[in-house]
């Protein structure tokens, strides 16, 4: 397998990982925010 | 002869016309006519077709010439590229702001599971990378290429700019226009990997009620989340988040409306034609141009597979099962595919609404194809 083929294939899983754990880490900091606003109006 | 001779200026432009040329002239005839004939993204697809025959007549005074005596001259779609595009990347960024300002995360915030969607149909630009990489391309344009799956003008053009692609002028092209044919691609791609049944599962649309704090701390939140992730995302994800605090500020509306208007379309008129620079017969007109023609079509075609198998996945542990034609949704041509899910949903039942679940999806994968392009460039530099 040639260097470009095995980088493409290093890219597509650092690059998912990166992508899934910024739109958990923003998931949860979504969460967060409807709880914060939700006590605040309760 | 003499006076032949004197008079050969008349006949320099016509003699200097190439085959290559008049391909460019039909492909700029073609976009055009899909702008105006078929509607297709006129907005983009007319002033880029325009500027493919303006940068293709011979001795173009829109682009840099010399004149004998005088020397250099700056053509006007050069200077405009140089400025607006290479050196910042200004203007798929001020872009950004006026699309930011468009969008109505509500549908997003009331169910945010659906942020994962958007995520999973960003594989498909990975794949499509390792394709282009198969094929022979290098990393940093088998990345330019793959971006076309982002479904998103600004981020693949300015994704390929940064990584200095030699393929701007197609890839610019392939993105638009497979922007525009997703109610074509997107419905062919899901029944392939979805059943009838499949597509009439229904889902309840119970939305949580969005605070307006919650809205207005959102663009703040995920550019800084992104940003401190992916740095190199900064720019895409902080203007696109700059356009929506303007929206959901409320303070604002005048500057939420020109973004939304004014400035999104004062730029995509001079986007177009700008991005005709890259458009030039010699670099345009040839067999790379036709493959990543082919890899643009497999990056959205991909991506929507990718999507639908996610929620395919996710039905095995869900007991409340989703329709995986959402997951096709999570790609970022806003509102088209959303639409193209709609539709399907009641074509399979006729009661099955699933525009906001779509909606949802569809805008996640917005933020998902920004931070996609932030990565590739925090990724691709240090792999070359």
């Amino acid at each position: 397998m040639d260097v470009n083929m095995i980088n493409s294939l290093l890219l597509m899983g650092k690059g998912m990982v990166a992508i899934f754990v910024v739109i958990l880490v923003i998931y949860l900091a979504v969460l967060i925010l409807h709880r914060a606003t939700n006590r605040k109006s309760s | 002869m003499d006076f032949l001779s004197e008079m050969s200026f008349l006949t320099d432009g016509i003699l200097g016309i190439t085959w290559q040329m008049v391909v460019m002239y039909l492909v700029g005839g073609l976009l055009i006519y899909l702008a105006i004939k078929k509607k297709m993204e006129p907005a983009l697809l007319l002033p880029m077709g325009f500027g493919a025959i303006l940068v293709n007549i011979p001795f173009s005074g829109v682009l840099d010439y010399e004149i004998a005596g005088i020397g250099e001259v700056r053509g006007i779609i050069d200077w405009l590229f140089e400025t607006t595009i290479e050196a910042s990347e200004m203007l798929p960024l001020l872009l950004f702001i006026g699309i930011g300002a468009m969008i109505d995360f509500g549908p997003l915030l009331s169910n945010p599971k659906l942020l994962f969607f958007g995520a999973a149909a960003q594989f498909g630009i990975f794949l499509t990378i390792f394709v282009a990489s198969l094929l022979g391309f290098d990393l940093r344009d088998a990345a330019s290429i793959g971006i076309i799956g982002a479904a998103d003008g600004p981020t693949s053009i300015l994704v390929s700019q940064v990584l200095r692609s030699s393929y701007i002028g197609p890839i610019a092209v392939a993105a638009y226009s497979y922007m525009a044919l997703v109610p074509i691609i997107q419905p062919a791609a899901i029944k392939l990997v979805t059943t009838k049944k499949e597509r009439a599962i229904r889902m309840e649309y119970n939305p949580t009620s969005v605070s307006k704090t919650t809205r207005i701390l959102f663009p703040v939140v995920v550019t800084l989340i992104a940003g401190l992730v992916a740095p190199q995302s900064v720019a895409l994800v902080g203007f696109l988040m700059f356009g929506n605090l303007i929206r959901e500020c409320g303070v604002l509306e005048t500057l939420s409306q020109t973004a939304q208007n004014v400035l999104a379309n004062l730029i995509t008129l001079l986007l177009g034609i700008t991005i005709a620079a890259s458009m030039r017969a010699d670099s345009f007109v040839n067999l790379q141009t036709l493959i990543i023609m082919c890899l643009g079509l497999l990056a959205f075609i991909f991506d929507t597979i990718a999507g639908v198998l996610f929620a395919k996945v996710l039905n095995l542990f869900m007991k409340k099962k989703v329709n995986p034609m959402i997951g096709a949704a999570g790609i970022s041509a806003f509102p088209m595919s959303a639409r193209v899910v709609q539709k399907l949903g009641l074509e399979a039942d006729n009661q099955n609404h699933l525009l906001m679940h779509a909606v949802g999806a569809n805008v996640s994968g917005q933020i998902a194809s920004v931070i996609a392009g932030g990565v590739i460039l925090g990724l691709v530099p240090a792999m070359l």
